[in-house]
């Protein structure tokens, strides 16, 4: 049941790559959002503007995340429509990967850590001094 | 850090590093360098007598033009075949020389090789048999198989694909070297530290870079197939219509773009504490040895689905062609495909078990553990269930998928066994686990692919294999497989360890012996294949066959055999499921007219010259010869950027040689089954 299809195109990934590659105000967006989240959490550690070290570390990871996205958005220009929904797939893909594989390591290591390291003076004292 | 330097004028110490004429082990008078150096005469007379063939028929300029240089993903497929085979038998020797060396070394009797050159053995057969014969298996059987099926011209990225073969030829290339030049890493198939950090000489270096490389080259066929399969099947064809075995290679693609890049990250890491003296994976420095543990294996654990998932989907191609039926539960397979995609992440841990984790992290990962044979065991109903009333043809492929139904099966309940953690800290690296992955990887990978290498052989070359020697050496292998390895599985469970090279118990000697014979089976069950691919050159006029030898149900059976360069003169629209079993039930007709010159990729020197030089540059630094290793970087990113100016990289093939091909190419009348 073949019919002659238009022959030729597509015979190597030339063809399909020619997406929206986004527009100047676009970039500028992307590039104003971007410098403003990497200042501020340079202002909030240089200027110890924050008391508490674990508050300012939380919120500079948070911007980090958020730089992320910015990156994502308005420099890999990715977005549930682009490439049929297939970039996103793998954006998802990559992102439960790397939670799995970040998150599963730091809870192995810290048990494998706590049960198998040569034990720290401070714990061995916590350990002995029940 | 860096070793010193040997002895000598600093100007040979400039040009050759720390290469002197000791590396050579032939060259010693002992007993492993008269192994070696009788190795390197076969070896080299062999090799001189290929090259003399090849001079003499004056088939350079055909190798170069036709075979090295295509971009074309048949070729390269039949390429990386090629490579897989031989290095077979490079990583069988090894296996022969280490079930031999067990079956004799009892008591006062040492056997014939010393330790260091046993260690040496096991690691190179592990990371020879995994990176170059299973994983050039599959990639060689997805390159050729995987566009056809999806009714396209060629991948997304010819000549990417063309530079991922020269990638793993050139890493195969550095572990063969290591035979004849400097030794090989001790540290067995994951290279671990300490043994990796501590062992000197050039050993460890041979297994980083020749496994950085080939991984590179690995890397770019996945994001190649990748995006193939998602970019170029042919109109019609949902990814819900696409046959099993390209959604395996999807899965599988997905898997090497996720994972490679942490087995690069990791080797490089090892890499850097033996080169420049970081503390990666020295617990002394202030590293942590047991993360080089958890980091390899977070590759390792998915590479074992990387190898397996392809050989599902082609066991999912053959037993419906010889069922006669459509596949059962086309659907969960797709499902079950992907589950364990998702799920050969969650399960890496399982390989460590006795490394201390504690009870709360071991009993997750041994419940991802069994859980991942659910899916495993969803795919084996689907294929007995396909089976099931069906008017099965015993042919070579089906006879190979029936040894797999039985042997994989018995190795993943053994590896369920395993999966039970306290059970794992009596089994842990005994040689009970060793019967165990030889019996999924022997079982799945291996049998797997010689069920392709039958069953698509024809679609390839245009004959058909010999059936009485495929037989032989699939019974050889079948019975051979459970001789060498059953042993191993009464040894491990008696607490026999691994990679022993000396036993003192006699009472265990018998078994080794029983083990050594298994191991003589399946040699005549590899000679029994080569054989069998001799005798049907020989005979190929007899052997010949049309199109669709045996009433296959997939695109790549709508072709030629073998299929022009172009594939497809016309790409086929497809309508169903089994999309060449559809197009055949409405009386397709080949068009014999109305051709279109076809846009086709042109081939490029450029893969083997950037191969090359990438060769050369992991030798420099194998061998510290610095100025090697930066000139050939530099040419490596000099040809790289060059080859973004060539505009000339495509040409169209007139459409009058289409219509010639397609007149006179290997074109019979239907082959139908015998269920026709």
């Amino acid at each position: 049941m073949s019919h002659p299809s238009a022959s030729g195109e597509a015979a190597h990934g030339d063809g399909a790559m020619h997406e929206h590659h986004g527009s100047l105000r676009g970039y500028l967006t992307g590039f104003m959002l971007a410098a403003i989240l990497t200042i501020i959490p340079f202002w909030l550690v240089m200027g110890h503007v924050i008391a508490d070290t674990w508050l300012t570390i939380f919120i500079v990871l948070v911007l980090a995340v958020v730089q992320i996205f910015v990156h994502i958005r308005y420099f890999l220009h990715l977005d549930a429509r682009s490439e049929g929904g297939w970039n996103l797939m793998a954006l998802i893909f990559t992102a439960v990967l790397v939670i799995i594989v970040l998150g599963a390591s730091i809870w192995v290591m810290y048990n494998e850590n706590a049960n198998m390291m040569p034990m720290s003076p401070q714990y061995r004292h916590h350990v002995q001094g029940k | 850090m860096l070793e010193a330097l040997p002895h000598r004028a600093a100007i040979w110490n400039f040009l050759f590093g720390r290469l002197t004429l000791d590396s050579m082990p032939f060259l010693k008078p002992d007993l492993e360098g008269r192994i070696v150096l009788v190795t390197f005469i076969i070896v080299a007379i062999g090799g001189l007598a290929i090259l003399g063939a090849i001079t003499k028929a004056r088939k350079w300029g055909y190798l170069w033009k036709e075979w090295f240089t295509s971009v074309d993903h048949k070729k390269l497929g039949i390429m990386y075949m090629i490579l897989a085979t031989v290095m077979l038998l490079r990583g069988f020797a090894d296996a022969v020389m280490m079930r031999s060396q067990q079956a004799v070394a009892f008591g006062p009797h040492m056997g014939y090789l010393p330790p260091e050159h046993y260690d040496q053995i096991f690691s190179a057969h592990g990371a020879i048999m995994i990176f170059f014969v299973a994983m050039t298996y599959i990639v060689g059987i997805m390159n050729y198989v995987m566009p056809l099926q999806i009714g396209s011209r060629d991948v997304a990225f010819p000549f990417l694909n063309n530079l991922s073969f020269w990638f793993t030829f050139w890493g195969a290339m550095l572990f063969m070297l290591s035979l004849f030049l400097g030794d090989f890493s001790m540290a067995g198939w994951l290279g671990y530290p300490p043994v990796s950090e501590l062992q000197q000489g050039s050993g460890v270096d041979y297994y980083i870079w020749g496994l950085q490389l080939s991984g590179l080259g690995t890397l770019l066929t996945g994001i190649n197939f990748a995006v193939t399969i998602l970019k170029l099947r042919a109109p019609g064809m949902t990814l819900m219509k696409m046959p099993v075995f390209s959604w395996t290679t999807l899965c599988t693609s997905g898997l090497i773009i996720a994972t490679f890049p942490v087995l690069t990250a990791t080797l490089f890491m090892l890499a850097l504490d033996r080169y420049v003296g970081t503390h990666f994976f020295t617990t002394g420095g202030g590293g942590n040895v047991m993360m080089y543990i958890n980091l390899i294996w977070i590759w390792g654990h998915p590479e074992v689905y990387i190898l397996i998932l392809p050989l599902f989907g082609v066991f999912s191609e053959i037993v419906p062609t010889f069922s006669g039926k459509p596949l059962f539960g086309y659907s969960s397979m797709v499902y079950a495909t992907v589950a364990i995609m998702i799920l050969s992440y969650l399960v890496w841990l399982h390989h460590f078990f006795t490394m201390g984790s504690g009870a709360d992290v071991n009993s997750f990962f041994s419940l991802t553990t069994m859980m991942i044979s659910i899916p495993t065991g969803v795919k084996i109903f689907n294929w007995l269930f396909t089976m099931y009333r069906g008017r099965i043809r015993f042919t070579v492929p089906m006879l190979w998928t029936l040894g797999f139904l039985f042997t994989f099966t018995i190795g993943g309940m053994t590896g369920v066994m395993l999966s039970v953690a306290p059970a794992d800290f009596l089994l842990h690296n005994s040689l009970f686990l060793v019967a165990h992955f030889h019996n999924v990887i022997i079982g799945g990978v291996v049998f797997g692919s010689f069920a392709a290498v039958n069953y698509w052989f024809p679609k390839a070359f245009g004959f058909k294999l010999d059936e009485f020697w495929g037989k032989a050496s699939f019974w050889f292998w079948q019975i051979g497989f459970w001789v060498a390895f059953g042993p191993l599985y009464i040894l491990g469970l008696m607490g026999v360890t691994r990679r022993l090279s000396h036993f003192e118990d006699p009472s265990l000697q018998i078994w080794f012996i029983i083990a050594a014979f298994g191991a003589f089976l399946i040699a005549l069950g590899i000679l029994s294949f080569l054989i069998q691919i001799y005798v049907s050159i020989v005979r190929r006029k007899a052997y010949a066959v049309g199109h669709d030898p045996w009433d296959g149900r997939t695109l790549e059976w709508s072709t030629s055999s073998p299929p022009p360069d172009y594939n497809f003169a016309f790409i086929p629209l497809v309508r169903e499921r089994d999309a060449w079993t559809d197009m055949k039930a409405h009386g397709f007709r080949r068009p014999l007219d109305g051709f279109n010159p076809i846009h086709m990729p042109k081939n490029t020197a450029t893969g083997v010259v950037i191969g090359v030089l990438a060769f050369a540059c992991c030798f420099g630094l194998i061998w510290y010869i610095w100025w090697l290793a930066a000139a050939s970087l530099a040419g490596v990113i000099a040809v790289a950027i060059a080859h973004t100016f060539n505009y000339h990289h495509d040409h169209h093939i007139p459409a009058d040689e289409v219509r010639e091909f397609e007149h006179a190419g290997n074109w019979q009348p239907e082959t139908r089954g015998v269920n026709a």
